[in-house]
Order: C-alpha cells, then sequence, then structure tokens
C-alpha cells in the first residue's frame, strides 16, 4: 500500500480514536454527569447570573426554537452592522474598506448559518476586528446552535414521554465551553507551532527566489483556523483557504484540520448512543453513515489517483494522478479525501481547488452535500438524517404489519407532513435556484446588470452548469465550499444564495426539533416482538436506500448535464 | 363457513368496475388521490399536445403518431388506477349484498300497538317498511325480516345464511342470547321481536356505504402515507420544471411529451393507483371472514394491537370439560369401577356424562343395560347425580365433599389414595368427580378442560408477531394458571367479571397497549367500547354489537386472531407496494434521462445502461411500464401480502429483499423487454 493512502486511513483511523471517547465525554456534558472540565462550572454560572438566565429551566420544543430564532436573528444584525462599518473600527492594520450592504447580507448570514460561503477574500474583504468578533464568533456560536438543538433532540428520544427538552442557553453555553473551546486550544496550539500566523501585525513584505516583492497578509488567524473547522465551518481566514500555505502548512497540519473537522460530527452519533442508552442504535446509524461516505470517497480517490485522460492522450505521464489545482505537500489522495469530508460534513474548507477535479469527483462532492447527512454539520447532520429516520421508519413500519412508530412513539400524519417538508425542501432550493441562474443565462436576463450573467461563468458547458449547482448545492447544505470559476460576488448571487441559507439552515432544525418534541409528547409504546428494531443492519440499509432514493436520485437529471456529461465526453 | 367466491375477477363485477373506471375520471373524485390527479392533468395536457401535433406541421414535439401513444399510455395509466379502485370496491359490495339479499322484501309480520280491529294486531307487512322500535312476530317457518332483539318467547333458529353453521342455535328474551338476525329462519317456537335497525340502518347497510366511495373516510394511517406521496409528487415536480431551464441552457429541446412522461413515471402512480383498493381489500376481506367492520380504521387498528382478551371457553378449550381418566381406589377393580361409572352416566345428559360414557368407549356401554333403573338427577342440595338400579344397587358421581358426605353418613371411611388422587387431578387443572357405589367411595373420574387443537401454535404464532394473549375465565386460579400454561397464553384473569376485564383493557391501555377483546353480553359493552378493537358477537346482544367496532357473523371467538392477521396483512401491503413503486424510480430514471439529452449530448449514451432503441422507445417503454405494472399488482392488492409471523426485522429484511430489490430490478427487465416490442413500432 503507499504512504499517501495510509495517510489518509491513518488519518480517519485517529479521527475515531478521538470521537469515540469525545462521543462518551459530551453525553456526560449534557447528561449533567461529573467531567474533566467541571472547572468551567464557575465561569458558566457568572456568565447565567450575568444574563440573568435559569438554566435548570426546563424548555418544551417550541420554547427552544424561539430562544434559538431569537438569538440568531440578533446575531446576523449584529454581524451585518459590523461588516458594514467595518472600516470604521479598530484592527485594520491593512486599511480594507467595508463591505457593500448586499456582500455583508451575504456574508453576515453565511457564517451565522455555518456555512461560511465566502464571496469575498480574507485578505482584503473583511478586517482583524471583523475576523475575530463577527467571523470566528459566529463560527463559535452557529456550531454551539446546531449541537444544542441536537441536544434537545437527544433528550426528546430519551424519556419514555415528556416535554421537557432541556435548556437551549444550557446547551449552548455548554457546548462552547466545554467542547468547541478545550479542543480548538490545543487545535490552534498544534498550528500556530506549524507556522501558521497567530499576530496583529499587518501585511510583510518578501522577496521571493525570483526576485519579485510580495506582500503577504498575515494575523491572528490560528484560532480562527481551528474553530473553523472543529465547529464545520470552512470559511477561511486567506481567500485560498486550506491551500494557502499559512493557513495549511504542512501534511501534519493538513491531518490535523481533517481530524478536526470530523470528530465532533462523529463523536455526536457516538454521544446520541450514550445519552438514550441505545449504543446499537448509534452504531447502526454510524455504519449508514461511514458506508455513504466510503462510497463517495472510494470513486474520488480512483478519480483523482488515475489522473486526466485528455493529458493521458497526450502522452504525458502523470504517475502523481491529477495535480492540477492541488498542492504538491498534500498530492492527489489526501486532497480527495478532504474533498469528500468537507463535503459531506458541511465543512467546505478546501485543501485543493474543486473546480480542477476529476468530473467524477465533482459530481462526489456534489452528491455528498445533496445528500447532507453522511455525519453532517456539527448537530445539524444527525438532524438531518433524522428525518431520513422518520420516512425510513413510516415506510418499514408498514411493511412489518403495524402502523408505524419510533422509540416507542406512533408517527402520524402531522410528523410525516413535517419531514415531507423538509425532505423537500432540499431538492427545491438547489433545484430552483439552478433552474433560475440557468434561464437567467439561456434567455439574456440583466441586460442592465452590472455583473450580467453571460459573465458569471468561466466555463462554458457542462462544467459552467456543474459551477452554478455546485453554488446553490453548497448554500442549500450550508456547507460554504464553492466550486470556484463562477463570478459570485454580485447581486444575483449574494441575496439569492443569501436566501437559500437562511431557508436551509433554519427549516431543517426547526422540522427535526418539531417532530422529536410532538414525538416525546405522546403516549408510549412499550417494544414487543411485533415491533419494527431500528437498531439492525436491515433497517440501516432500509435508511441508506431512503437516503440514495430521496436525496440522490432527485438531482439525477441535474448530474446528468452537468458531471455526468463531462465525465462520459472525457473517458 | 359459508362457502366463498374466490375468483378475483367475476366478469360480472369486472364490467361494472370498467364503466366506473370512466366514471372515475371526474377530477372532482379524482382529487381525493393527489398521485393520480397531477397524472390526469399530465394526460389533458397530451391530448391537447396530440392536437396540436395533428393538425400543425410543427415536428419540434415530435410526430403526431408518438404524441398520440403518450396519450394513450397516460389515460389507460389512469383508468387502471381507478379500475383498481372500483373493481375493490365492487367485490367488497356484492360480499355485503349477497349477505344483504338474504333479507330483502321478506314479509314481516309487524305488531301494531293499536290495530284497525284489535290492540296488537299483526299486519303482514314489506320488510322495507319496518322502523327502528317496531315490533313483529315470527312464527316456525318464517324468514326473520329485520335485525333485531327478542322481547318475547324463545325459539330455535337457523342461522345458517349467515353464519353458514347448520345446527340451529337457541335465542331467547332477556339476557345475552337475545339478538336475532335479518335473514335467518325460525325453526319452532314464536317470539316478538323489536327492531333494532330499520330498513338502510342495519351494520350491513353501513359496511356498504363504507366501500362506497362517498362516506368512506381516509384512515389516519393512509392521510399520512398520501401526505408522503404527495411530497414524492412535489419534489418530481420540482425535478420536472427545473428540467426546463436546464435543458435552455444545455441548448437540448425536450418535448412536452417527454416532460410528461418523466414526471408520470417518477411520481409514485403504482402505489398512487393502489391505495384506496388496498383499504377497501381489507375490509373486504375482514367480511370474507364474516367479520362486519364498523370502519376501515378499525381494521388498520386490528394490525397494530399487541395484547388480545381471550375467553376461556370456546376459544381456548372446547365448550366443556371431558372425562380423561378412571382412578379406581386401591384394590377396586378397575373393569368394574368403569363399570359402575358409565352405568351412572348412561342417562346422564350433560356434557360431563356423555364424556364419561365416550371414555370408556362402546363396547363398555353396549353390554350394559339400564332396563328399569331409577334416575337421580343432579340437585343443588345433594351435588351429586346417579342412578339406582332394578336390583337396589345405588351409583352416585359428584364433588368430593358431596360424595364423602354421603360415604361418612353411611359409615364408610373415605380411602386415603382416592383423597390423594382428588387432590392431584385439582392441582392439575382438572375436576375430580368422585364415584361411590351403595355410599362407598369405589373411585375417581379425572375431567380436564380440552385445550383446542392446534390452538397453543396459534399463541405461538401471536408471540412471534409481538401480540400477547390473555386468557379470561371464570375458574379460580389455580386451574386458571394449569389451563393458561398449558394452551401457552401468556396471562389470564382468573374469576374473570366484567368488571375485570375493564380494568385490565385500562391498565393495558394506560402502559400504552392496543387492546382487542371478543364480546357478546351486555355486561361486555362497556370492555368492548373501551377496547380498541371491540368484536361484538352477532348472536350478542344489541348493546355488545353497539358498542364494538365490528361483529363477527360466524360468533367465533378464535376470529381474533384472523382479524389481527388482516390487520396487519393491510398495513404491509401498504408498505411493501409504497416501497415497490418508489423503489422502481432507479430504473425509469436510466431510461428517461438519457432519452431526454442523447441528442444533444451524445456522451450521456454511457448512461443508457439498457440500450434501449432510441429516445421515443425509452420513453414509452418507462411510460407502458408505468401503466402496467398498476393491473398486474392488483390481485396482490386485492389479495393482500401474506403475513408471516417471524419477527420484525426478518419480515422488514424478507419484504426489503422481494418489493425494495425486487422493486428495482423488476423495471430494468420490463422495460428493456418492452423497449425491444416497442422498437418494432418506432
Amino acid at each position: 500500500m503507499n504512504t499517501e493512502l495510509l495517510g489518509i486511513i491513518a488519518t480517519y483511523a485517529i479521527t475515531l480514536l478521538i470521537a469515540f471517547p469525545l462521543g462518551r465525554y459530551i453525553a456526560k456534558v449534557f447528561a449533567g454527569q461529573r467531567t474533566l472540565l467541571d472547572f468551567m462550572g464557575p465561569l458558566e454560572r457568572g456568565i447565567f447570573r450575568f444574563c440573568g438566565i435559569d438554566p435548570r429551566e426546563e424548555m418544551n420544543w417550541k420554547q427552544h426554537l424561539k430562544a434559538l430564532l431569537t438569538i440568531n436573528m440578533l446575531w446576523f444584525v449584529y454581524a451585518f452592522f459590523l461588516l458594514i462599518f467595518q472600516d470604521k473600527l479598530p484592527l485594520n492594520p491593512d486599511q480594507n474598506v467595508g463591505q457593500t450592504p448586499d456582500l455583508a447580507f451575504n456574508t453576515a448570514i453565511s457564517f451565522l448559518v455555518n456555512c461560511n460561503l465566502q464571496h469575498y477574500s480574507g485578505e482584503s474583504g473583511v478586517t482583524y476586528f471583523t475576523q475575530l468578533f463577527v467571523i470566528t464568533f459566529l463560527q463559535f456560536v452557529s456550531a454551539a446552535t446546531g449541537i444544542a438543538a441536537l441536544v434537545a433532540v437527544f433528550k426528546a428520544l430519551r424519556q419514555k414521554t415528556t416535554s421537557q427538552l432541556g435548556n437551549f442557553w444550557d446547551h449552548l453555553l455548554k457546548t462552547t465551553t466545554r467542547i468547541l473551546l478545550p479542543i480548538c486550544i490545543v487545535i490552534a496550539g498544534i498550528l500556530a507551532f506549524r507556522g501558521t500566523p497567530a499576530s496583529f501585525a499587518g501585511k510583510d513584505t518578501i522577496v521571493t527566489l525570483q526576485g519579485d516583492t510580495v506582500q503577504v497578509s498575515r494575523g491572528p488567524a490560528a484560532g480562527m483556523i481551528a474553530i473553523k473547522h472543529l465547529g464545520t465551518n470552512g470559511g477561511g481566514w486567506f481567500g485560498a483557504n486550506s491551500i494557502h500555505p499559512l493557513e495549511n502548512p504542512d501534511y501534519l497540519t493538513n491531518m490535523t484540520e481533517a481530524i478536526a473537522q470530523l470528530i465532533i460530527p462523529i463523536a455526536m452519533v457516538f454521544a446520541l448512543g450514550f445519552f438514550i442508552q441505545r449504543k446499537k442504535f448509534a452504531y447502526v446509524i454510524f455504519g449508514v453513515m461511514t458506508a455513504g461516505m466510503l462510497a463517495l470517497l472510494i470513486p474520488t480517490i480512483i478519480s483523482e489517483v488515475g489522473g486526466n485522460p485528455a493529458i493521458s492522450q497526450m502522452g504525458i505521464s502523470q504517475a502523481t494522478g491529477a495535480m492540477e489545482g492541488k498542492e504538491v505537500r498534500f498530492g492527489p489522495t489526501a486532497t480527495a479525501y478532504w474533498s469528500t469530508i468537507t463535503t459531506i460534513v458541511s465543512t467546505g474548507s478546501v485543501n485543493g481547488f474543486h473546480d480542477s477535479t476529476m468530473p467524477m469527483t465533482g459530481m462526489m462532492q456534489l452528491i455528498a452535500m445533496m445528500t447532507n447527512c453522511f455525519y453532517g454539520g456539527c448537530g445539524v447532520g444527525i438532524l438531518n438524517y433524522f428525518i431520513f429516520i422518520i420516512i425510513a421508519v413510516f415506510i418499514s413500519g408498514l411493511m412489518v404489519g403495524r402502523t408505524p412508530e419510533f422509540m416507542g412513539h406512533k408517527v402520524e400524519a402531522r410528523e410525516m407532513k413535517i419531514a415531507a417538508i423538509i425532505a423537500l425542501l432540499h431538492p427545491f432550493l438547489i433545484l430552483a435556484g439552478t433552474a433560475l441562474s440557468s434561464f437567467a443565462i439561456a434567455h439574456g436576463w440583466g441586460a442592465g446588470w452590472a455583473t450580467q450573467p453571460g459573465a458569471w461563468l468561466n466555463n462554458p458547458g457542462y462544467h459552467g452548469f456543474s459551477e452554478m449547482l455546485y453554488e446553490y448545492t453548497s448554500a442549500a447544505a450550508n456547507n460554504g465550499s464553492g466550486f470556484e470559476g463562477l463570478t459570485d460576488n454580485n447581486i444575483f448571487w449574494n441575496v439569492s444564495t443569501g436566501f437559500v441559507l437562511i431557508l436551509s439552515r433554519f427549516l431543517p432544525i426547526i422540522g427535526p426539533v418539531a417532530i422529536a418534541g410532538i414525538l416525546a409528547s405522546k403516549k408510549h409504546v412499550p417494544e414487543s416482538a411485533g415491533t419494527l428494531r431500528t437498531d439492525t443492519a436491515t433497517f440501516g440499509i432500509m435508511t441508506f436506500a431512503v437516503i440514495v432514493i430521496i436525496a440522490a436520485l432527485a438531482f439525477f437529471p441535474a448530474l446528468a448535464l452537468g458531471p455526468i456529461a463531462e465525465y462520459f465526453s472525457l473517458y | 363457513m359459508k362457502t366463498k367466491d374466490n375468483k378475483l375477477f367475476p366478469a360480472d363485477l369486472v364490467k361494472v368496475a370498467l364503466s366506473q373506471s370512466f366514471v372515475k375520471l371526474n377530477p372532482r373524485l379524482l382529487i381525493r388521490n393527489p398521485v393520480m390527479f397531477t397524472v390526469e392533468l399530465g394526460t389533458l395536457v397530451m391530448l391537447i399536445v396530440t392536437l396540436y401535433t395533428a393538425f400543425s406541421n410543427d415536428a419540434s414535439q415530435g410526430s403526431f403518431g408518438y404524441n398520440l401513444t403518450v396519450f394513450i399510455v397516460l389515460l389507460l395509466t389512469v383508468l387502471f388506477g381507478n379500475f383498481a379502485e372500483a373493481i375493490a370496491e365492487a367485490r367488497g359490495k356484492a360480499q355485503a349484498e349477497s349477505l344483504r339479499k338474504t333479507r330483502e322484501d321478506t314479509p314481516a309480520k309487524k305488531v301494531l300497538a293499536v290495530g284497525e280491529i284489535f290492540t296488537d294486531e299483526i299486519k303482514v307487512v314489506p320488510s322495507s317498511q319496518l322502523h327502528k322500535g317496531d315490533l313483529f312476530v315470527c312464527e316456525p317457518g318464517d324468514v326473520i325480516p329485520a335485525d333485531g332483539e327478542i322481547v318475547k318467547g324463545l325459539a330455535s333458529i337457523d342461522e345458517s345464511a349467515i353464519t353458514g353453521e347448520s345446527a340451529p342455535v337457541i335465542r331467547e328474551a332477556g339476557g345475552d342470547k337475545s339478538s336475532v338476525v335479518g335473514g335467518t329462519k325460525v325453526l319452532s317456537d314464536r317470539i316478538v321481536v323489536r327492531v333494532s335497525a330499520g330498513a338502510g340502518e342495519s351494520f350491513l347497510d353501513k359496511m356498504i356505504a363504507l366501500v362506497e366511495g362517498a362516506s368512506r373516510q381516509k384512515t389516519p394511517n393512509e392521510i399520512a402515507l398520501t401526505i408522503l406521496l404527495a411530497s414524492f409528487t412535489l419534489v418530481f415536480i420540482i425535478v420536472c420544471v427545473t428540467l426546463k431551464p436546464f435543458a435552455d441552457f444545455a441548448q437540448t429541446p425536450i418535448t412536452i411529451a417527454a416532460f410528461i412522461s418523466l414526471f408520470v413515471c417518477l411520481i409514485p402512480t403504482t402505489i398512487g393507483g393502489l391505495l384506496s383498493a388496498i383499504g377497501i381489500a381489507g375490509m373486504d376481506r375482514a367480511l370474507r371472514a364474516n367479520v362486519i367492520t364498523k370502519s376501515g380504521k378499525a381494521v388498520e387498528t386490528a394490525g397494530d394491537v399487541d395484547v388480545l382478551l381471550l375467553d376461556k371457553t370456546g376459544t381456548i378449550t372446547i365448550g366443556n370439560r371431558k372425562a380423561t381418566n378412571f382412578y379406581p381406589t386401591n384394590g377396586y377393580d378397575t373393569a368394574e369401577f368403569i363399570r359402575y361409572s358409565v352405568l351412572g352416566s348412561l342417562a346422564d345428559e350433560t356434557p360431563e356424562g356423555k364424556s364419561i360414557v365416550e371414555l370408556a368407549g362402546r363396547e363398555v356401554s353396549s353390554s350394559l343395560s339400564l332396563n328399569g333403573a331409577q334416575l337421580v338427577p343432579f340437585t343443588a342440595e345433594t351435588r351429586s347425580s346417579g342412578i339406582n338400579m332394578s336390583n337396589g344397587t345405588r351409583i352416585r358421581k359428584g364433588a368430593f365433599d358431596a360424595i364423602r358426605n354421603l360415604s361418612a353418613k353411611a359409615g364408610n371411611d373415605f380411602p386415603a389414595d382416592t383423597a390423594e388422587m382428588v387432590k392431584k387431578i385439582s392441582g392439575n387443572g382438572g375436576t375430580p368427580l368422585v364415584v361411590s357405589v351403595n355410599d362407598k367411595v369405589t373411585g375417581v373420574i379425572e375431567l380436564q378442560d380440552i385445550i383446542k387443537p392446534g390452538i397453543s401454535e396459534r399463541f405461538e404464532r401471536l408471540r412471534r408477531m409481538g401480540v400477547k394473549t390473555v386468557m379470561v375465565t371464570g375458574d379460580n386460579p389455580l386451574t386458571a394458571k394449569f389451563i393458561a400454561d398449558k394452551a401457552g397464553v401468556d396471562d389470564f384473569i382468573a374469576e374473570a367479571k366484567p368488571e375485570d376485564k375493564m380494568a385490565y383493557i385500562r391498565k393495558e391501555q394506560q402502559s400504552g397497549r392496543l387492546v382487542a377483546m371478543m364480546g357478546d353480553g351486555t355486561n361486555d359493552a362497556p370492555a368492548l367500547a373501551q377496547a380498541d378493537v371491540g368484536v361484538a358477537m352477532n348472536s350478542g346482544t344489541q348493546a355488545a354489537k353497539e358498542a364494538g367496532n365490528m361483529v363477527d357473523l360466524d360468533n367465533d371467538p378464535t376470529k381474533l386472531i384472523e382479524i389481527v392477521e388482516i390487520g396487519k396483512q393491510l398495513l404491509m401491503t401498504r408498505g411493501t407496494l409504497t416501497t415497490f413503486s418508489i423503489a422502481n424510480d432507479v430504473a425509469k430514471y436510466f431510461a428517461i434521462v438519457p432519452a431526454l439529452f442523447i441528442l444533444s449530448v451524445p456522451a450521456l449514451q454511457g448512461i443508457n445502461i439498457m440500450n434501449l432503441h432510441s429516445p421515443e422507445t425509452a420513453i414509452l417503454s418507462a411510460v407502458i411500464f408505468n401503466a402496467i405494472i398498476i393491473p398486474l399488482l392488483i390481485p396482490l392488492a386485492l389479495r393482500g401480502v401474506a403475513y408471516k409471523p417471524i419477527g420484525a426485522s426478518a419480515l422488514l429484511r424478507r419484504n426489503l429483499v422481494i418489493y425494495g430489490l425486487g422493486g428495482v430490478v423488476v423495471p430494468f427487465i420490463g422495460i428493456k423487454l418492452i423497449d425491444m416490442v416497442v422498437a418494432l413500432f418506432f
């Protein structure tokens, strides 16, 4: 086996070794059991007292969502205005200008919803002040929001019948103080020691070997890059994201960042098993998610390592695989691995240009975001998966001759309605968005626009179509990576993706929390031999099939016009 | 049981269903089924396109023949779906009608309180003129004109027209056996009956109305499934609508026929077309088992039942106790003991007495003679019965303490070994019957409850379904426990009073379980109403029948088990056909998507994995497959998917392989085969 392959296997193995105990730890934190980090207690109590919040006050699912949406709206307003007026604020050594309202709208939403689609470049689009107090702040709280919502669902699943799902503020704060912050400190330390900048100094000037003078941006980046991955945010300090040598200096930092973005999504699955005391149920979910990851990862690695047939036809050897858009210090396998995990867990950071990957890889990235539940983002991954469980439970419950039930609660019309809306939403946003932009280009819209639709795409044909499809998919999956090659900092893209972002973030949180809350308030039906068991491999396969047929097949015609057409014209 | 017409498609019903298929095209009726409604809209659009291609020279929408074919196939899709519903309705109605026919226009001897000449005058009127509360008289040979309750008299009645059981039954005023059913025949005696349901109000009438579209309510599970199917339909509307700008961008013209075909193929038409047929067929299957359901929901709930309350007598055990063993006292000759036992029982008409004679065998009884003997009947005081032979021999058989008193009075000791045996028999759930000859104890006969053959296998089957069985009996706890263990029920209620049943149901329901029970008496009515599935026996009182949500015409207590299976079958059929329908989409995508783009993007030949002949044939094969799969599955929808009690996980695995994997594979083969045929024409 070659070292490149060994490298990613080691990376994944270390991820699991950390995620499993982390999952048990997270379950303990929210079950209120003793943990190593109990010394955070006084700090948390101080914050609660300052805010006038009683963390022991139990909330039902509606109160949870109300708190969640209110605080998120507040954060949006805060971020929006800071980004517009950042040029008037301190910590701006490079004299960057304030953002335009449509860009600030897009950026504020994008970071609020844990997506981190960036229509600006970190070096010039934001200041150190907004990097820290808008970007980094939102990267923390958006990840914590997702986890806090998921913990409410955990609590709903744990009880036989209850309306009390814990306290949202308690979940939010404990996620930050006991999970995100401590791990971030460790990661930031590793990054800083490997060369990632952590200073407030402005641009540096160097003279390259060729004799050119180059301005190099710096800043207090290490901490932000740590939470960017740990919180599955993905928005880079620098425009080039983790391709940038200062954001991701060497193979070790590459491994660290790859591990950082996967540990919480995987740990949350284990935490579910520990918290509701159904470990086998969690292992089945983990199995399905891992199978999904491998189904996307293996074709990606094969197509990237195999190189580009068009280059082979010219008689040029590609011993290192398809290297366009990739960093020599990572190689095609590590880049392929990264491209898969960053799309399945909605991080969206990149260590190579997705626009340059082979068509098969591009399709795998798209499918990863279209399904959006193989591990998935912090907290929200399992929430997305939960919807598919409900649909799978409904169909397979009937198949065993009972009206469907999940965890001892009947799944009825109201829950089905919510699940159906959420399952519908994702294809709707992606396809409608792409249809809108395709229509604009095909029918010559926007003759008077500053950036005309005809000038949006750098590539014609199938690849250009993939670029648009990718942009909306990334927005709808709250992923944030870009296929790039798309001129996206203009009113059309800023506004349209902005709305996709809001809808695709909050509805998929509201839906599962509401379903879990409604289910938990129903009468508990004890299990019997005739009850459908959801912790078996069979049910796992059923869920997988539901995900494939609903989430992937709806996109088949769109994929056929993009990456599939490109693939078949290349091979 | 009545002989059942098990043909799925009798010619007369098919005719009715065919014409109903067209009537149901009415959009106002079809809108109840969102999936098929959208197909109908698509068909309408195709009609317009077909007419357009017929009268214009515009070739961009494909040839007239091609569009016409697509239009016809889509119309057939809707018609097939309608036919499925219509044939299910027709079958259910025919079944109910055949039961109802027996009592239509029978002459009724109505009692007029104030007549023209006398009070309580009797006037013959057609049964259709009877109203609830009216009184009528039935005499031997009369067919009872309407459902009712006997207010005066006692009669033996032939109920074979309803139940198929030829032995007559006794019905009498007062008590739990007072109910009579229209269409049955009075064999002896005269009864006065009060009408409990006027014409058009009986359970059968209600059932027929349920089967017919008008008053049929969707069950909660049907609603939830319809929501799921509607959302699938919506997804595919989105897929197809957005495809237009995509195709514009790729500069690929797509015909309207192709758009609509893609849409119709992707939406779950198979389950959409069969859904209501499945529900009706469930009620119909119940009716074929001679159970009238008062709502579709009741059948659905039956599939969910967790606990079954079953009466011991008649359900678990054969009616009465039977003699199983002779135990003579030590030193007494066995043959002699049996001879005396039989002598003492020959004239005894009770089931126990008969069973003793039976156990001894024909040789013993035929060798004996009762000439000149005097029968001593059972009385409450002596608690024994017997016979005084002409030679003066007194034979008595009775309860342990009764015979002990008898022998003690005569100065005889009670043999210790027999006393021991009496205890042992009681401990084994049996009843000891001590026999004395001339007030001297000669031995004991063991009477046992006979558990119905095969019943413990049925309980085992229920257990694997996840249904808990509970035996209800008036016996003491010891006997009850013994029989419960032997029959294999999970729990029992001993010395049960009607209130105990009610309390047990409440307790189970509080812990979230669904309970089914069967009952006939008026004192069962509250429990029948409380139970999630209450099956009243047809012979039961009106109150019981009103309280339950099903009526069993056979009065067969084991029917509950069948009802649970019918419910499970109904739910399973829905689930498996939904799975099949959705799994079919994989193949349809691979047929249609390449066909849409192949002309302008030749590279997409790569995903034409079925190697279909041309874009037109690919699309036609997909819609044709989509249409004909509906009638092909009608038999399955009507009969229901076989339920196998192999545990939920194994069942899921089995159905997932058959209907999930099968649903993926079958259309690949089907579409390819159809394409080969269609290619001959296009």
